[in-house]
């Protein structure tokens, strides 16, 4: 299956992942390769089939309704690029 | 009297209990086995104070004449992927590069509280994406094994875990913890010789381990032998209120229950994978572990997986998808690396972040998962691989009425040299056709050596069992070892 350039942006952009154009031009035969290869799933005739949920039989849990957590600003904190404030700091998003 | 780094764990949980030497010599050896071992690139932090102290702790327990812990006194590896506090924990990624977690993930305190210490991080490919260690970036593992025709070629550690399996194989620990989404704890177990099980889905807490697909992410032990795995994965296991997928199922006593007899059991062979162009010396391997476990007594029957050639491509766009969503949260805001050019929006800092921070293999891979999620081609791609799924578990369910374990090779080849498949994602992809089908239905599987090939390079032999039966995949596993007499070991040359 045949990737364009535009597409490669497109799902680049949408990945939120900087790309060159020099880059766009390699990862287009290369993605679409590995699309031509899962793409022989379509062959496999599915109908009447459910999608997987869970491998192993599973039931999700409910835990009482408490606080277990917290207290802990400064940890929380503590891998952050920028914090100031005790808040996360980011560039400015409203003009 | 033989050297102390030698030992596997069960050697070195009895010796330290006997008094034939304490866990200070334990730790003190294995800390200058890895000090000594740099050219293989293996451990990303080394952490001798946390072994030597976890030494002292369980040298100190023992001379107080307190009960012993599981695995007190015995060091270990820690595979990147789990976060330890106050150690720095990376997936070997630029982008969690200095992210030193605040916390401890829940196996590796598992771990700790079973009286383990820690030599250090092991390398891995990025954030567990790849299957020779090259998507480090931080340089890869180098395999401590050579070929026996004089080359010197740098050979493939296998993936994703192939610190843990380098570390393991060099001798420079004991054992080291795994994970395995796709088959990340057998292959790399089987190309250097040692042995390693991903247990059933939802057995080891996912909690606190780095994610990539956690409908597939499990951890697991490799060590030198089938022994060894069952005491730490004993270690390892247990449910766990912080993983929702985690299982509410009481931990097996495995060691206890091992035996190498497999009178009444059936193995199933099945036939799919058999795939085309599979080297002979595979072939052979897999002959002679069929006579092994029909000598332990087990009965061989044939079986069918029909849509076995179907689970690499399902595996290729589920596992995308999810590691699409889980790495979105790398975004240079609340942990690890931020770029932020001058006068850049926020936009522009989460996509320089990323494209700074994300090696080649991690990008491809949120691009792949990406598309496959988006408008328009989600249920052709998403909904059609997770169907797939359902057939690929249906095939083992079907499976499970003739036999009770399947035997297989774990990997299509021996290990191969550095650089030699990094050029074609597919190819590199292949190695996994063994593997990942049982990652798919979330089943225990485990990787023993059987022997070597012509270039006296090790091979492995795969068990997969039915969920929960960890303690038939350890057994039959334990025949084939015993038969195997693996011996071979890499020569020192690091």
């Amino acid at each position: 299956m045949s990737v364009t350039i535009d597409t490669v942006r497109r799902i680049a952009g949408l990945a939120r992942i900087a790309i060159t154009e020099e880059e766009a031009a390699r990862l287009a035969p290369e993605l679409g390769n590995i699309l031509g290869f899962i793409e022989q799933l379509g062959e496999v005739d599915t109908a009447g089939v459910a999608p997987m949920t869970a491998v192993i039989p599973n039931h999700l849990r409910l835990r009482d309704d408490v606080v277990t957590d917290g207290g802990i600003r400064e940890a929380v904190l503590a891998n952050a690029p920028q914090a100031e404030h005790g808040f996360f700091t980011v560039p400015k998003v409203i003009e | 009297m033989t050297e102390l780094t030698d030992l596997g764990i069960a050697a070195i949980r009895d010796g330290v209990r006997a008094g034939d030497f304490s866990a200070r010599e334990v730790a003190e050896a294995f800390v200058a086995a890895v000090a000594a071992a740099k050219p293989l690139n293996a451990f990303l932090v080394e952490t001798p104070d946390h072994a030597l102290a976890a030494a002292d702790a369980a040298d100190a327990a023992r001379a107080a004449g307190e009960a012993p812990r599981p695995m007190a006194g015995v060091p270990i590896g820690m595979k990147d992927l789990f976060c330890t506090k106050g150690v720095p924990s990376t997936a070997a990624s630029h982008i969690l590069e200095g992210f030193t977690p605040q916390y401890e993930s829940t196996v590796s305190q598992k771990l700790w509280d079973a009286g383990a210490g820690m030599l250090g991080k092991l390398n891995m490919d990025q954030f567990a994406m790849g299957s020779s260690n090259e998507t480090s970036h931080f340089g890869n593992v180098v395999s401590p094994w050579r070929r026996s025709d004089g080359g010197n070629a740098d050979l493939a550690p296998g993936g994703s875990s192939g610190g843990s399996s380098a570390a393991v194989a060099a001798r420079i620990a004991p054992g080291a913890t795994g994970t395995d989404t796709g088959g990340s704890i057998r292959q790399p177990a089987a190309f250097t010789g040692i042995s390693g099980i991903k247990p059933t889905y939802g057995r080891c807490s996912r909690w606190g381990v780095i994610a990539f697909a956690s409908s597939l992410d499990q951890a697991g032990p490799m060590a030198r032998d089938v022994r060894d795995c069952a005491i730490m994965l004993e270690a390892m296991a247990g449910f766990d209120a912080k993983d929702a997928t985690s299982l509410d199922v009481a931990v097996p006593q495995w060691e206890a229950g091992l035996t190498p007899s497999l009178k009444g059991k059936r193995v199933g062979i099945p036939k799919e994978y058999r795939v085309d162009g599979m080297p002979p010396e595979i072939e052979a391997l897999w002959q002679q572990g069929i006579d092994w476990v029909r000598d332990a007594g087990a009965e061989v029957v044939e079986v069918s997986l029909p849509h076995t050639k179907y689970a690499l491509p399902a595996y290729y766009i589920i596992a995308p998808a999810e590691a699409s969503s889980n790495l979105a949260r790398y975004d240079g805001v609340r942990y690890g690396l931020r770029d932020l050019p001058d006068g850049a929006n926020l936009q522009e800092m989460y996509a320089k972040t990323r494209a700074e921070g994300f090696g080649d293999e991690v990008k491809r891979r949120i691009l792949i998962g990406t598309y496959v999620l988006s408008a328009g081609f989600y249920d052709a791609y998403y909904t059609q691989a997770q169907k797939v799924r359902t057939l690929i578990a249906q095939d083992f369910d079907n499976a499970w009425e003739r036999c009770d374990v399947l035997l297989t090779p774990t990997a299509p080849s021996a290990a191969f040299a550095l650089g030699e498949k990094n050029a074609d994602p597919i190819a590199m992809y292949l190695n996994d056709v063994f593997t990942v089908p049982s990652s798919l239905a979330g089943l225990p599987a485990m990787s023993v050596p059987g022997g070597v090939d012509a270039g006296g390079l090790p091979l492995g032999l795969q068990v997969i069992g039915k969920a929960l039966d960890e303690q038939a995949v350890l057994n039959a596993a334990l025949a084939i070892e015993q038969r195997a007499g693996f011996v071979a070991r890499p020569g020192r040359w690091w």
